[in-house]
């Protein structure tokens, strides 16, 4: 790991100041992710800033119904708050079936969006890799290239998001609320939030540098049947193949994110309207051009399956 | 026949200055490298079962280093040092924490208990009893970091958390097998104790309910 300075944060603003006044700094918070890619040089922070003590652990309802979810609160308590589990079912799913019991108590909600990929060749730093090191090259089309995305992706960039939660987050109309060095905020959609890799891989988000995420807002209820089903190649405590996170209301309508086939959590509203009419009418317009490898183009119709799981289960 | 010459000069040329980048290589890494990146230490205070303690570390110490290196609580274990294993957890705050993870400066302030701190082999933790009673362990390398983690199952599913394999999220959660394996799927078993290990579990949570 790469020697760094060292500094706690007490507002949000200053600690947005803070990063954006030294070029090379970062915020931490749970530190799973970054903490990990610091040991293997990946990030290479000089200056870390602690947002721990910013007291943005909490969840409180909005004056329009929902639930406004501090940018600390832990996936742990996320996933077991009451409202959340009575009302955004989907999410407290997305949460659980995410990491380890270890992992969950310490990681963000705000860190859970900003969690890099998983990408073998993006940890393998004697390795090309676009998002790595940009213009180097991209190790993992024409490599082993089984996890990796096969919508959304560029000729320099196919890797996945490997967040659960986000998928909810997405299926739930999520915003993101940030506050910048000038202590000016802003509002991210979630459906905004997460960049496609284009020429651009290595920048992965919408923030600007130094920018902070604050909370992240949930808008009221839209109750219905909320599922999260997740393909895996163990039961448990790995990243998605495919996962379907799914809001169906009682007369079949309802909204469909997809985790593991992109990017981003992928949604595409105008796929929804063919809910009704079943899996592959919604996954033929959700996964429509496609560019799997020849690894992973069982994606596709897995995709697919788990989606017609997912609706079946909804009807039952 | 020239060429030829010219081929073994440079072969020979090649390995001499191979030779030679090999021996410097190490001793300008060890010449430069604290130069240009010189070590910050920062001052850190915790409570480590029930002792406050104020080191002076390296900011890159992980909270796992501090216990083992510094304060010398090697029961904590340290197996892949990237928060896959589960043998480093230990409890921060009451709550289970993979201790490699987390830096030890980022810990100023939290109360931090280790394996050493749950029980003593004259008053074991009933954990710890339970792992001994149902060979809960082969090797024992893992066998801290499963009771620390077992210990904050417990506490999680106590309060109400849910997990992947909760049939209902709005009810209780039971402690049974299978909620107890996905709980502890965070904890790798090389040996292969698992079973044994939720029996060890499964017997401490029918004591307490």
């Amino acid at each position: 790991m790469k020697p760094f300075s060292y500094e706690r944060a007490s507002t949000p603003a200053q600690a947005a100041a803070a990063v954006a006044a030294r070029p090379g700094a970062k915020f931490v918070a749970g530190g799973t992710n970054l903490l990990d890619l610091m040991k293997l040089q990946i990030e290479t922070p000089t200056h870390l800033v602690d947002v721990n003590g910013l007291q943005l652990d909490k969840i409180e309802p909005t004056a329009q119904g929902g639930l406004r979810i501090g940018a600390l609160v832990r996936n742990t308590d996320l996933a077991a708050d009451a409202r959340v589990r009575r009302d955004y079912g989907v999410l407290s799913r997305a949460l659980v079936a995410g990491a380890s019991g270890q992992l969950r108590n310490m990681a963000t909600t705000a860190g859970n969006l900003l969690q890099r990929t998983r990408c073998p060749y993006f940890y393998d730093t004697a390795m090309p890799c676009n998002k790595r090191v940009p213009g180097s090259g991209c190790t993992a089309i024409g490599g082993f290239s089984r996890q990796h995305a096969i919508v959304g992706v560029s000729d320099g960039c196919i890797a996945t998001h490997p967040s659960d939660m986000a998928v909810a987050l997405r299926a739930l109309d999520a915003t993101v609320q940030t506050t910048s060095a000038t202590g000016t905020t802003r509002v991210i959609p979630i459906a905004d939030f997460h960049r496609p890799p284009g020429s651009t891989p290595h920048i992965e988000t919408a923030l600007q540098p130094g920018e902070l995420i604050t909370s992240v807002t949930l808008p009221p209820p839209v109750g219905g049947t909320q599922i999260y089903r997740k393909v895996r190649d163990r039961a448990s405590y790995a990243f998605a193949l495919v996962s379907v996170a799914a809001i169906v209301q009682r007369d079949g309508t309802g909204r469909v994110a997809m985790g593991g086939v992109a990017h981003k959590p992928w949604r595409v509203e105008a796929a929804e309207v063919e809910m009704p009419r079943g899996a592959a009418a919604v996954a033929g317009r959700l996964l429509a051009g496609a560019r799997p490898t020849h690894e992973n183009a069982f994606k596709l119709p897995l995709a697919e399956r788990t989606l017609a799981a997912v609706l079946e289960q909804a009807r039952s | 026949m020239d060429s030829t010459d010219d081929i073994t000069i440079t072969r020979r040329n090649l390995l001499i200055a191979g030779a030679g980048a090999t021996a410097t290589v190490p001793l300008s890494v060890a010449a430069q490298a604290p130069a240009a990146e010189p070590a910050v230490v920062s001052r850190v205070s915790l409570e480590v079962n029930g002792t406050m303690r104020t080191l002076e570390v390296d900011t890159r110490t992980s909270l796992l280093d501090v216990l083992r290196e510094h304060l010398h609580l090697t029961g904590t274990k340290k197996g892949c040092d990237q928060g896959q294993c589960g043998a480093c957890t230990v409890l921060v705050n009451g709550r289970r924490t993979v201790s490699c993870l987390s830096l030890a400066v980022m810990n100023t302030g939290a109360k931090v208990t280790t394996i050493e701190g749950l029980g003593t082999p004259a008053s074991l933790h009933p954990m710890q009893a339970a792992f001994i009673k149902h060979d809960g362990f082969q090797c024992g390398y893992c066998t801290p970091g499963q009771i620390c983690s077992a210990v904050g199952v417990l506490d999680e599913i106590r309060r109400g958390v849910p997990s992947h394999v909760s049939a209902d999220l709005n009810v209780q959660p039971m402690v049974s097998a299978a909620e107890l394996r996905e709980r502890m799927s965070g904890n790798l078993c090389r040996c292969g104790a698992y079973s044994n290990i939720v029996d060890a579990i499964t017997e401490v949570a029918g004591a307490r309910s």
